[in-house]
This record gives structure tokens, C-alpha cells and sequence, in this order.
């Protein structure tokens, strides 16, 4: 083989490394995403029964409540038009709050209840992750629509709603994720694999 | 008055950064040697100005000017100094400043370090600076201007963010930030030389001291990030493949690859246009980063509230400088590229296949960190990537990179014998044969992922043995005792530094398989002496009490750990509540030893005294930032060799453009 014969299988060989890495990478991705989904959506059963996924919203104000072994805590999320019941085993990060927004990871549990395996931590209070404003703001949207429609139809008496009518937000239904057979993995469990990137 | 001086100094940098990006451009065309000599004092007064800024607004901090809204939302008058200093770059606009004024740094350093540099190519390099520059002001001057005032000024401030008011935050900002800008060396080196269209071994040789530099800043920055978040955050987690993690540890990745194709454009020759889209690429990723963690268009634990208008600039900056660099690469790129051929056994090959395996990673990291933008604009829903994806892509990539790296060392340049090469390795293979099997019977791990502790203790042995054989085949010649010192002060420390460096990789693989694999966890409930036991230690818990800290209220919590019936540590975790903010704030209390840290973290109040809590054995998890600072050690080792030095002496009595132009130790 001459040279540049060489050089043209070296280059042949390294494109379909990536090739197949990049296959693999994205496949892996499919399985390990998690979606997220408000109060309204999850209420409406949009969000997938078994699969991980994220939820998000403001935290009731009151609504916090510490159960008997000290470590599981129960706490509304709403996104002002729907609310979800979440519980999670473990401690809150600093910044949780009532009355502040919050996104949890976990999956749907008996009785209605979100069962959380993460909540996340922000490092600044006056932060609201996008997903939480843009799902308050399609809730007010959708309520704002919502009232307009009824003082239409008739109903004496209905107040005009109040607050300027949030600027259309374009209605970005998230796909039905695939409802897959296999189960989406759960995150690593902590005990003797534990979270954090191996080599 | 004084905010007002910062403010004009600002548009005056930007006044002389408009200036150095076209004037001794021009020149370098034309010919003309005066507008080219112009570029060194206009890059001295960019930095001058931009540095005068930095200073009033730290002296703003100081005074408590409170009348300067960045600092009244961002300091308190009973904030420790060390942290009014800090806060200067704890938020948006201050780590602006400060990334303005670093660039400008490199830009000054470029223009004294480069006498021995021809004057059309100091002209170019510090052209391309001065556009960057103008990007950076631009940016700051229109969109978030550190020197606003307000009326009627508070009396107090809002506090600095209780998380960023730590030792190692005070230094963790600056360290990144001047890896990132660092690279905009090599990028604005890059961007010259297709410029002017030359691209030789001189060439690399000038950029490989500044490409290694900012890349042991970066490499510091990013293990201090971590080692923070390790024990700032209360979590023990030390990676988390946050967004903003990765927009740091994109860059470096880019740069490690580009300092090892660096190696091949300046020993053979060959790689160059290869070479030249990697500086761009690693610039444009530092970039990226910037744009990413300033427009809060990814949910982030770092994100911090943010302002629309900000991410366009980037956004618009950064289309420019990526598509910008790319055309000209795309117009210039054929006539810089060719060079050096070799064989499919020689070590361009080795280092070819560890460049294509560090951007298969850099992809891998950008594709899971901008997932969830493209889910989002395709409207395939609001997606987040878990990181059981980056650590199942890190797992599959890194051990071929790791037993490739073992390799690389050993092989000759241009062409290798198979024979020779298996005879050089055969030692290191056993050894690391046996290490692997002793840890399979060891330390077993009972779990699907058996195979991981085996793998990644054999890749550390096999890395420490290879690199061992390549020393003493270096040295086989020189059989005096104490060669290697003789070596080390003549002309082998980018080579000792190449070793110091693969061993920090080592020491990380271990701490990573140890701490992943055997680290445990704990969130359990304690009264006022109760014991738990965690890894065979056990935390006896003496209850809180409450203290007060010069800006905050603390719940301090008081633990006796006993090895046996031995105390060993006595840990005190907080609590703290910070006055101006009313924010809570965990401080971990943290045991530390070399083979493993013993970790206390405070949760909540429950009654009775009874606290919420975090227990944790996290083992060999030091080793991780020491492999980095090893890493960073290898990197500072290589660029004092000798064929960087300032061209005195020996340099200067060669001949030929390379030696002459010998330049650049920073």
C-alpha cells in the first residue's frame, strides 16, 4: 500500500469510529433523558406513569410537612392552576423554600404522590429555572383564556381577569415521550456505585 | 466620582482595543513598520486602562460605595475583607471586568514576552486580541456595566451570595477565567497564521508555552471548582455534569488535544491545519461557556438571574468569532496544510488517536450539555440528560484513551518496530496484568459493574509502569547515578513534565474508581449522643449549639469520629444564617487524610434537638484534585524547557527564525 493509501484507510478507520460512537452516544442519550412536566400536565396525565421525569413549580406556601422519621418530607407543588404532592427521603438543598420554585426528578407514586429522588439546588434565590417561569406563565395564559371564556359565555358578573394577559406564549406541548417497554434507568443508587463519573 | 473614572478608563480601552484591532493589522499588510510597532504599547494601554477599572471598582468595594448598584446587591459592610475583594467578581458584571482585564493581560504579556517574535506576526497576534477585546467591552459598556450608580444609595448592601463567600471561590474565578482567555493566545496565534499564511514548526513552538499556560490555569481552575463544590455545596459530590461544568471542561478537553497536536506541528511539522482548527475550536468553546453560563438558557445549579439582552450579545459575539474563523480557516487552511509523513506505527499516529478520542469527548460533552436546547427547539418537550450518561460515555471512551497514552511515550517519532515497541511494553503489561488480577481478589465488588475497580487500577498501574520503562529507556544510555537530575537542568523538562502530567492522570483515574465505587452515604436522623456508623467508623454526635460569625448566625454542630475506640477527628459543621440575606447555608465539616475524608454535613433542626444529617466515607477521593494538580505541576515543569527560554544566550547564538524567535515563558 502506498502512503497515501494508508493514510486514506487511517482516515477511514478513525470516521467510522466516530461513526459508531456517535450511534451509541446518541442511543444512550434516548434512554437516559428525562423530560420535564408541570402540575397542569401531570394532572391531565400527560406525564408517563412509570417513567423518571421531571416536575416543576412553585412550593405551596404552608404546605411543607415533615413525616415522623425526621427525613421524608411532603410538600405541594403547584404551577397556580394545578397541584402535585411530592415526597423526598433526605435533605432539602439550602435554597428550598416555600413560595419558591423548585424542580424535583423522580417518578409518579401511589396515591398521586410524586416521589422525588432529586430536588434541585439553586445558587441564587432571585434565580427561576426556565422551565418553572414558562410553565407559570402558560398556566396564567391558559387561566387568563380560561376566565375570558366564561365572562363570554355569559356568566354575569364575572370579573375581567385581572393582571395584563401574559404575552402568548406559544403553546409547546411537549411529544408523548416514547412509551417504552424497558423502564428508563433510574440514577445511580447511592451506596457502592455512587453517583460521580468513573474512569 | 470614582465609578465615573472607572467607567470612562473602560470606554478608553475600548477606545485603544478599536485601535490595536485594525491599526497594526493595516500595517502587517502594507508594510507599514510604524503602525505595526504601534501594537505593543496600544496592548499595554488596553490592559492599563482595563486594569485602572478593575482597581476603582475593587476600591468601590472596599469603600462601600453602596452608590454603585453591582456593589450594593453584591457586598455588605460587614462582609470579611478578603470577601469584599472576592465579590468583585462574584457576580455578572464584575467577572466581566475581571475577564476583560485578564485578556488585556495576555494581550500586554504577548507584546513584552514577543521581541524575538517578526513584527507582521506580533502585529496580527495582537490584532486578533484587540478584536476579541473589543467584544468583551463592547459587551460590558452596553449591557452590563459594572459602574452603574443608583439614587438615593442604600445604606447597607445586599450581601455577597453566601455560597461564593469562601477561600476557595475567592480564587476559583480567576483561575478559569484566565485559562479561558488564555487560549485566545493560541486562537489569535491560529487566526495570524492563516492570516499571513505561514504556519511552520516555528509557529508551534511559539504557541505551545502560551497554549500550555493557560491550560494549567484552566486545569487549576477546574479541580479548585470542583474541590469547592466538593465541600461547599454540602453534597460530596465533586462532578456533577452541570451544564456549566461542562462549559469548562469543553474548553479544557479541546485544549489538551490541542496542546498535544501542538507537539506533532512543532516536531514533524505535520497536523497543521488540523492544529490550527483545534485553537479555534478551543477559544470558541471558551466562548461558548461564557454564553452559556451568562444567559441562563440552561437550568443550571450555577445559573444565576439573568438578562435576555446579554445572551444575544454573546450569542451574536460568538457567531461571529466561530463563523468568522472558520471561513477565514476554510479560505487559508490549504495553503498551511502538509508536513511530515509517518508510518501507521509511529507516535503521530498515538498522539492522532488520543486527539480523535479527547474531541470524540469534547462532542460527547457538547452534545449532552445542549441536548436539552435542541429537545427544546425541535419541540420534542423540555428534557434534562442525567448523568449516568456522561459517566457511561466517559467509562466507554477514557480506558482506550488511558492505555494509548501508556503507549504513546514509548514509540518513536515518524516510525516504530513492532518488536521493539512489544519488547519496551512487555514489563509494563504484566505488571499491570497482575496488579489487575490482586485487585479482583482483593477488593471485590459485588455488583454488575465488577470489572470497573480492576479497570481502572490496572490503567493507573499500567500508566505509572509505562511511563516508568520510558524514563529508563531515556535514560539507558546515561548510567551515571543521578542522570535524571543532569537531564532534568539540561534540555528534558517538557519531557519529565509530558511524565509528571500522564502520572496526574493516574492519580485521578484512581481517586475517581475508589471514591465511585466505594464511597458511602448516609442521611440518617441524630439526637444529642447518638452514634452511627459509616465504613466502620463511628460519628458520635454531641449536639448544636449556636455562635455567631462576623456577618451570619450559626447552628455549629459538634461530632467525635472513633476508629474503633480510638477518637480520631472531631468535626464541627455549620449552619449558617447569614444576616443580609436570610439565606441558609450549609458548611460541611470535613476529616481529611490521603486514603480517605471523612465528611459531616448539617441538615435541618428536627425537635428535640434532633438533627437532619449527612454522613459520608469518601475514600482516595483527594486523589482526584491531586492528579489534577500533578497534571497543572507537569505542565509548568514543560514550559520552563529550555527551547521556550527568552532567546538569551544559546538561543540567540543559533540561527534560523525558530531559534531566534524562541520566545514566550510566562
Amino acid at each position: 500500500m502506498k502512503a497515501r493509501e494508508k493514510r486514506l484507510v487511517f482516515v477511514a478507520v478513525g470516521i467510522m469510529g466516530v461513526g459508531v460512537a456517535a450511534w451509541l452516544a446518541v442511543g444512550a442519550l434516548r434512554s437516559n433523558i428525562s423530560y420535564y412536566f408541570s402540575p397542569t400536565q401531570v394532572m391531565a396525565n400527560e406525564a408517563p406513569a412509570q417513567a423518571l421525569y421531571r416536575l416543576g413549580g412553585l412550593v405551596v406556601k404552608n404546605s411543607l410537612a415533615r413525616q415522623p422519621d425526621g427525613l421524608t418530607v411532603v410538600f405541594d407543588v403547584t404551577d397556580n392552576a394545578q397541584t402535585v404532592k411530592v415526597s423526598y427521603t433526605g435533605i432539602l438543598p439550602d435554597l428550598f423554600g416555600e413560595g419558591q420554585g423548585v424542580v424535583t426528578k423522580g417518578r409518579m407514586g401511589p396515591g398521586g404522590v410524586f416521589v422525588a429522588e432529586e430536588v434541585l439546588a439553586k445558587h441564587d434565590e432571585s434565580y427561576m429555572p426556565p422551565e418553572v417561569a414558562d410553565s407559570l406563565q402558560t398556566a396564567h395564559a391558559q387561566g387568563v383564556t380560561a376566565m375570558a371564556q366564561a365572562a363570554a359565555a355569559g356568566a354575569d358578573g364575572a370579573a375581567p381577569p385581572a393582571g395584563p394577559a401574559s404575552p402568548a406564549n406559544p403553546e409547546r406541548q411537549p411529544t408523548a415521550p416514547p412509551a417504552t417497554t424497558d423502564p428508563t434507568p433510574a440514577p445511580a443508587q447511592p451506596g457502592p456505585v455512587a453517583p460521580g463519573g468513573r474512569a | 466620582m470614582i465609578p465615573e473614572l472607572g467607567h470612562y478608563a473602560l470606554i478608553l480601552a475600548l477606545g485603544l482595543a478599536l485601535i490595536q484591532a485594525v491599526l497594526p493589522l493595516a500595517g502587517s499588510y502594507t508594510g507599514n513598520r510604524a503602525w505595526m510597532h504601534t501594537a505593543r504599547p496600544l496592548a499595554w494601554g488596553q490592559f492599563i486602562f482595563s486594569a485602572i477599572a478593575f482597581a476603582l471598582l475593587l476600591l468601590a468595594f472596599l469603600t462601600d460605595d453602596f452608590s454603585v448598584v453591582y456593589v450594593a446587591s453584591n457586598s455588605n459592610t460587614l462582609m470579611p475583607t478578603i470577601y469584599k475583594v472576592s465579590a468583585v467578581w462574584g457576580a455578572h458584571e464584575g467577572s466581566l471586568l475581571l475577564w476583560a482585564a485578564f485578556l488585556a493581560g495576555w494581550g500586554a504579556a504577548v507584546a513584552s514576552l514577543s521581541r524575538n517574535l517578526p513584527l507582521p506576526i506580533v502585529a496580527r497576534v495582537l490584532a486578533v486580541m484587540g478584536m476579541v477585546g473589543i467584544g468583551f467591552l463592547l459587551f460590558m459598556l452596553l449591557t452590563s456595566n459594572p459602574f452603574e450608580r443608583i439614587f438615593p444609595p442604600p445604606l447597607e448592601g445586599r450581601d455577597l451570595n453566601p455560597l461564593l463567600q469562601d477561600p476557595g471561590l475567592a480564587i476559583h474565578p480567576p483561575l478559569l477565567y484566565m485559562g479561558y482567555v488564555g487560549f485566545s493566545v493560541a486562537f489569535a496565534f491560529a487566526i495570524a497564521a492563516l492570516l499571513g499564511g505561514k504556519l511552520d514548526a516555528a509557529w508551534a513552538r511559539w504557541s505551545r508555552p502560551w497554549t500550555t499556560t493557560a491550560w494549567i490555569f484552566l486545569t487549576l481552575g477546574i479541580a479548585l471548582g470542583s474541590w469547592w463544590a466538593y465541600y461547599e455545596l454540602g453534597w460530596g459530590g465533586w462532578w456533577f455534569w452541570d451544564p456549566v461544568e461542562n462549559a469548562s471542561l469543553m474548553p479544557w478537553l479541546a485544549g489538551t488535544a490541542l496542546m498535544h497536536s501542538l507537539a506533532v506541528t512543532e516536531k514533524r511539522g505535520a497536523f497543521k491545519s488540523w492544529t490550527v482548527l483545534l485553537a479555534i475550536t478551543a477559544f470558541s468553546l471558551s466562548l461558548l461557556g461564557t454564553f452559556l453560563v451568562r444567559s441562563g438558557v440552561l437550568t443550571s445549579v450555577h445559573a444565576f438571574a439573568t438578562d435576555p439582552a446579554r445572551g444575544t450579545f454573546i450569542l451574536i459575539f460568538l457567531c461571529i468569532v466561530i463563523g468568522g474563523s472558520l471561513a477565514l480557516y476554510a479560505w487559508r487552511a490549504p495553503a498551511v496544510s502538509g508536513g511530515g509523513r509517518f508510518e501507521l506505527l509511529s507516535r503521530e499516529s498515538f498522539l492522532l488517536a488520543n486527539n480523535l478520542l479527547l474531541t470524540l469527548l469534547t462532542a460527547l460533552v457538547l452534545l449532552g450539555t445542549l441536548a436539552p436546547l435542541i429537545y427544546e427547539a425541535m419541540a420534542w418537550g423540555k428534557i434534562s440528560v442525567g448523568f449516568p450518561w456522561f459517566n457511561t460515555m466517559f467509562v466507554a471512551v477514557t480506558p482506550f484513551l488511558a492505555f494509548l497514552m501508556g503507549i504513546g511515550p514509548l514509540t518513536r517519532w515518524k516510525q516504530d518496530e513492532p518488536m521493539r515497541l512489544a519488547r519496551e511494553l512487555r514489563l509494563p503489561f504484566i505488571v499491570t496484568g497482575a496488579a489487575s488480577l490482586l485487585t479482583v481478589i482483593l477488593m471485590p465488588l459485588i455488583t454488575l459493574d465488577w470489572y470497573l475497580v480492576p479497570l481502572g487500577i490496572g490503567l493507573a498501574v499500567w500508566l505509572l509502569t509505562s511511563h516508568l520503562q520510558a524514563i529508563r529507556e531515556r535514560l539507558r544510555h546515561k548510567s551515571r547515578p543521578g542522570a535524571i537530575l543532569t537531564d532534568l537542568a539540561s534540555n528534558g523538562r517538557s519531557f519529565y513534565g509530558m511524565i509528571l502530567a500522564h502520572l496526574g492522570v493516574a492519580m485521578f483515574v484512581v481517586g475517581i474508581t475508589l471514591v465511585s465505587n466505594y464511597g458511602q452515604e448516609k442521611d440518617v436522623r441524630m439526637s444529642p449522643g447518638g452514634v452511627q456508623e459509616v465504613a466502620g467508623y463511628r460519628f458520635l454526635f454531641h449536639g448544636v449549639t449556636t455562635q455567631r460569625g462576623p456577618n451570619y448566625m450559626a447552628a455549629r454542630g459538634h461530632f467525635q469520629i472513633f476508629d474503633g475506640q480510638r477518637p480520631i477527628a472531631e468535626l464541627w459543621p455549620e449552619k449558617r444564617s447569614y444576616f443580609a440575606s436570610q439565606k441558609p447555608m450549609t458548611e460541611a465539616s470535613i476529616d481529611w487524610g490521603l486514603t480517605r475524608d471523612l465528611y459531616v454535613s448539617l441538615g435541618e433542626p428536627l425537635e428535640d434537638g434532633d438533627w437532619a444529617l449527612r454522613l459520608y466515607y469518601k475514600p482516595y477521593v483527594r486523589w482526584i484534585w491531586l492528579g489534577a494538580l500533578l497534571m497543572a505541576l507537569g505542565g509548568l515543569l514543560a514550559i520552563t524547557d529550555r527551547r521556550y527560554r527568552l532567546a538569551r544566550g544559546l538561543g540567540r547564538a543559533r540561527t534560523g527564525v525558530a531559534d531566534n524567535a524562541a520566545v514566550a515563558r510566562s
